[in-house]
């Protein structure tokens, strides 16, 4: 499956538009972490453990959506895009969404 | 002293001293992870100069020698400290850049920007194109009423497409 942001897929030509897919999950951190994070909020530097939250979350949602990809039968996604929401304290939805194609 | 001073003087050690002790910290050790993080940053970014990054849609130059391009992307999520936050909490009143957030953000980007190059490099790829910048809210800050607000953070969410430069 090649997954690209771009319109095209560089060198190769798509035959068939499948149509849109996306993935998404909403995901949270234990409140162990929240509160780690209230800590780190009076001397500063990286949020490790949400840094982690949203790798995780792109990993599942872009997961999710190359398996609809895969159930229409395209071998290739384009201008996947990322959009993301707040749901509550701690917690965050990440969708990821593109077009699949069948690309030769 | 009766016990009434001593009283207001423990009340305004409270009141007063606290919150000024908790902004010095954040400012100390704030201020040292910062300006550490921006020299690290400076040194990542040399080295990963000759990774050609544009915001093109497609590879500029691109051909069909060239080996096929993958998705790539980078997060970072930075705590900001007490003394920015109080820093920006008097800006909020008069209104005006928040030179100190604005600092915070661009570190979050640059982190972010970095990662994605990592990664990149470790997959082989020497350009990355069609560059998107994307921000999140995982503290729900934004809608949360006050009080029920999580951390002050600045998040950045990076992706492109890797590509090589050079035709096999």
């Amino acid at each position: 499956m090649v997954v690209v942001n771009t319109e095209i897929i560089p060198g190769k030509s798509i035959v068939e538009v499948k149509g849109l897919v996306q993935g998404n999950t909403v995901r949270a951190k234990n409140i162990g972490r929240d509160i780690a994070a209230g800590l780190k909020n009076m001397v500063g530097g990286e949020l490790k453990g949400y840094t982690e939250l949203l790798t995780e979350s792109r990993r599942e949602a872009m997961s999710r959506m190359i398996a609809q990809a895969e159930a229409l039968g395209a071998n290739a996604i384009i201008n996947v895009r990322f959009s993301t929401s707040a749901i509550t304290a701690g917690a965050s939805e990440m969708m990821a969404y593109g077009t699949a194609v069948v690309a030769e | 002293m009766d016990k009434q001073s001593e009283a207001t003087i423990l009340t305004l050690a409270i009141y007063v001293g606290l919150p000024v002790l908790l902004i010095g910290v954040g400012w100390l050790i704030g201020g040292i992870s910062e300006s550490s993080h921006e020299s690290a940053l400076r040194k990542r970014e040399e080295e990963l100069q000759y990774i050609e990054v544009t915001s093109m849609r497609t590879p500029p130059g691109f051909s069909a020698s060239n080996s096929p391009c993958v998705l790539v992307s980078g997060e970072a999520v930075i705590a900001s400290d007490a003394f920015k936050s109080w820093i920006f909490a008097l800006k909020n009143i008069v209104g005006g850049e928040s030179k100190t957030y604005s600092r915070l953000f661009e570190r979050a980007r640059r982190e972010a920007l970095l990662r994605m190059k990592e990664q990149a490099r470790g997959l082989g790829f020497d350009a990355i194109c069609n560059l998107r910048y994307d921000c999140a809210d995982i503290g729900g800050n934004a809608s949360a009423p006050k009080g029920k607000r999580g951390a002050n953070m600045a998040v950045a969410i990076v992706s492109g497409t890797a590509w090589c430069r050079k035709g096999n």
